[in-house]
Order: structure tokens, then sequence, then C-alpha cells
């Protein structure tokens, strides 16, 4: 415990010692507000929630979380320090959590930034904001999820271009795509529906949308725990098996 | 003590170490030379446990390096290759973590920093960040990260590497005034280095041990008596030497 959390203060830390963390933080924060406001008619709709805001957020973690998994392991292979982190005494698994909670923890921080959002809807209308809450509960989660993936698609490369591409390709085929409406109704031409359903029920889409509408379901979580898990897991069988390449 | 036993490493069809055994008693300071991709610097990955050996055994201070890599870890203080560091963070914030890391407390933590700040003079540079230091800086922070716990062995790969003639003499001077209760285990291919550290030298090519004695003795076997002539010799045989030409200590 005393080194995961060693590590992921440096590696938070880290994020704050380049311009990443101020760039980040600004684009994330100025494309919430586009996408709400002028893509997602906030004014127009005339209705005090924020569904327009958080609807949004699986396109954008698209590209903007692997931006920040990229580096996750990648530098450290590339500038020899992961001889150096693999060589103190800490374990691989303290390793890999220490970073994926430092990097979650600055997503998280990203997105309380999004707090005048929320008082802004609170100021023009009376929102439920029960359920408010359950969708920033389910965005942080959600961007858990892209970071566990793109953590272990880190791990396996030294090129962190080649890390982001990977990773949002992963995530946009197999994570968003799969629950995507639209693309639905196509597989639901030419595919069993209980295969659809079973495809469906993968994408982080599905369960974030659920979990959006105000509804904590004990699935959805069990679901976004259990994909971090297994995608941390890989992410530290990959270091072993490939910690020196 | 460092235990190795039939220490082997192979990538593929490739031998990079080849059932090699040695030991190192504290107070021992052993150079490790050999051509470039002799396995030198593989062989100290595996002992650091950093890379896992195809086979064979390396135990530290008593401890399995594969089997209780953590104990085994505690006692060792490693400098990689090129010394790589966070480049990012400042000279004090990486001594910091690495503390943090190591456990290190109260008023050891404060004497220990202190005694490696004082000792690699790093004193001038600790609030700048790593990548704006100078090469020889740079070499001077991996040192005393190495260092930081003081360990009862080290090892160091080219730990002199890159740095100029006035650092190389310092580090050797530090390096001489560690060796009295420690293990040092040095990896180079400068020989000069070896004469003035060394008091023990094992000499490697192509994964196997050719040659293991005092660096004094080693060069006495060479006709001109000097231990670049001896390395040359011994290193540029196609087939491995005869094993009544292997001198061992």
């Amino acid at each position: 415990m005393h080194n995961i959390c060693t590590l992921c203060k440096r590696e938070f830390a880290s994020y704050f010692a380049t311009p990443l963390a101020f760039v980040f933080i600004v684009i994330f924060l100025v494309l919430t507000g586009v996408f709400t406001f002028f893509i997602g008619g906030f004014y127009e709709r005339g209705q005090a929630d924020l569904a327009p805001f958080f609807s949004y957020h699986p396109w954008l973690y698209l590209f903007l979380i692997p931006a920040l998994s990229m580096r996750l392991w990648a530098e450290e292979r590339k500038s020899g320090t992961i001889e150096l982190l693999m060589t103190l005494p800490v374990t691989v698994w303290q390793a890999v959590v220490g970073k994926f909670l430092a990097a979650w923890a600055f997503a998280g921080l990203a997105l309380a930034l999004t707090f005048p959002m929320w008082i802004t809807v609170n100021y023009l209308g009376d929102p439920d904001n029960g359920t408010i809450v359950a969708a920033y509960i389910g965005s942080f989660l959600m961007a858990g999820g892209f970071l566990a993936v793109g953590g272990c698609i880190s791990a396996a490369t030294r090129n962190q271009v080649i890390a982001f591409i990977l990773t949002a390709v992963i995530c946009l085929f197999f994570f968003l795509l799969t629950g995507f409406g639209p693309v639905i109704n196509v597989f639901s031409g030419w595919l069993p529906q209980p295969v659809v359903d079973a495809l469906a029920s993968l994408s982080f889409l599905t369960h974030f949308s659920s979990i959006a509408k105000g509804v904590i379901d004990l699935r959805d979580l069990l679901y976004f725990a259990t994909l971090i898990v297994a995608w941390l897991v890989a992410n530290a069988i990959v270091l072993e098996m490939k910690k020196a390449d | 003590m460092i235990e190795i036993n039939h220490l082997t490493k192979r990538y593929g069809s490739l031998t990079a170490v080849d059932s090699i055994s040695f030991d190192v008693a504290p107070g021992q300071v052993l150079g490790f030379l050999g051509p470039n991709g002799a396995g030198k610097s593989t062989t100290m990955k595996m002992i650091t446990g950093f890379l896992a050996p195809t086979s064979g055994s390396i135990r530290v201070c008593g401890h399995d390096v594969e089997s209780s890599p953590i104990a085994a870890k505690t006692c060792m203080g490693y400098l990689p290759e090129g010394a790589p560091a966070y480049s990012e963070m400042t000279a004090r914030s990486f001594l910091d973590f690495i503390a943090n890391i190591r456990d290190l407390k109260g008023e050891r933590r404060r004497s220990r920093l202190d005694d490696v700040i004082a000792r690699l003079a790093l004193g001038g540079v600790l609030d700048q960040a790593i990548e704006t230091l100078s090469k020889g800086f740079k070499r001077r922070v991996g040192l005393a990260q190495a260092l930081l716990h003081d360990p009862p062995v080290l090892i160091l790969d080219e730990p002199t590497d890159g740095l100029d003639p006035n650092q190389k003499h310092e580090v050797r001077t530090l390096i001489n005034a560690m060796a009295k209760d420690k293990i040092i285990v040095i990896s180079t291919h400068i020989l000069e280095e070896v004469d003035a550290v060394c008091n023990r030298a094992i000499i490697i090519a192509n994964g196997r041990i050719l040659a293991d004695d005092t660096p004094q003795r080693l060069a006495a076997t060479a006709p001109s008596r000097r231990l670049d002539d001896f390395f040359r010799t011994i290193t540029t045989q196609q087939a491995p030497i005869a094993a009544g030409a292997v001198v061992h200590a």
C-alpha cells in the first residue's frame, strides 16, 4: 500500500511537471463546453439537466484518454526508467496499480473541474442532482475503463504514438461501437438478437448510459470493476513477459 | 554474498549468457570485463532481478532473486546502464521518491540523503530538473540513487561511462572509499579502471567466463605485463581457451 501510494504520487506529479496537465485540462473543458452548448443544444432543449453534457463524454474520452494513458509505460520503456523501477523493491502489480490510480485521479480532476456546468444548470433551473451525481460517477468509471485498456497497450510498446492509436481503435471498435445505436441496428439485421445483446453488453456506452440515467445498478458497477481489473491483470502480464524489450 | 550458479540466458537461438558460475564475497570489488555484447549487462540485469534467467540461480545476501525478489532487491543498489532517471523530476524530488520506495524514515532518511548529496556533490543542482543536468551530474544522480539506502551490494553498470577524467577520478575514489565492507560489481570496458578500483576481475566473452583473478595476476600472464594485452589476447581467440590457461582466483 505504501509503495502504491508513493508510485501513484510520483506519477501524478509527473503530469504537472510538463505542460501536459494544463493542455489536457484546458482542451477537455473547452471541448465539453463546445459539445454541451453548440452540438448538444443545451439551451435549445429547454430542459434543466446535463444530458447533452454527459452524452458526449464517451466520444471525448475516445481520443483524450489515450493521450493520458499512452505515456504510462511506453515512456518508461523509451527512457529506460523501467529498468530502474523494476529493480526497486516494488512488485509489478504495485507499479501497475500505482500508475493506473495516478492517471485515473488525474482524469477525475479534469472531470471535477467541469463543476461550473453543474452550477450553471442549477442556476438556470431545478435539475435532478441525484441523476447528475450518478452520471459523474458513471463518467469517472468509464474513464477508468479507457485508462485500464490504454495502460495495458502502453505496456506493450515503447512508442507513444502507437499506444495512442491502438488504444483509440480498440476502444472504438470493442467498447463504443458495439453499443452505439446505428451500429446495433446494422448488426441486428444479420446477427441473432442474443448475440447483438451480448455485444452491446460489452460496451462502455450501454453501461454508461444506464448509469447516466440516474440508476446506479450493481451490474453496471460490476462491469466497470471487472473490466478495469481484467485489463490491469493483462497489463501486469504484458510487463512480466516483455519487461526488457 | 552473491552466489551465481550455472546462470544462463537465451534469446531464441542466441545464448547471451552461457552457464556462468561465480561467488562474490564482501570486501571484493569485482570488475566485470568483456567486449561489447559479451553478456555483462545481461548478467547484471539478471542479478538485479530485471531479467529472468533461462536457467540457473542467483542468490544475493542469501535471498534467491527469483523466488524472493523484494528481499534481494532491498539489499542491492543498482545503477543501470546509462543511468536512467525520471527526467522531468528535480534531483531532490527524485531522491525523495527513491527514499520513499526504500522506506527510509526520520533521522536515518535525513542522514542518508545528506550523505549521498555530499558524497556526490549534488548540493548545487538539487532543484534542477534532471533533464537539464550535464551527463556527469546525471550519472551522479544515478549513483546517489543506488547508494541511498546504503546497500551491502552495489551493482554498477558502466558507472564512469561518458564522464570526464576528473569525474571518473571522483567516482573511483568514491568506490574505493566504500569498498571495505561492501560487495561491489562494476562493469566496464575501460581497463585502467579495473586497475584503479577492482581487486578482482572477471573477463567474459560470448557469455562465458574466460578468466577470473586479481587484475595484477591477470596482467602478469601477458608477456608485456599489461592488462589490456591480456584482455586482447584472451577475447580475440576464436575457440574457448584450454582449461589450463584459465586462471582461477
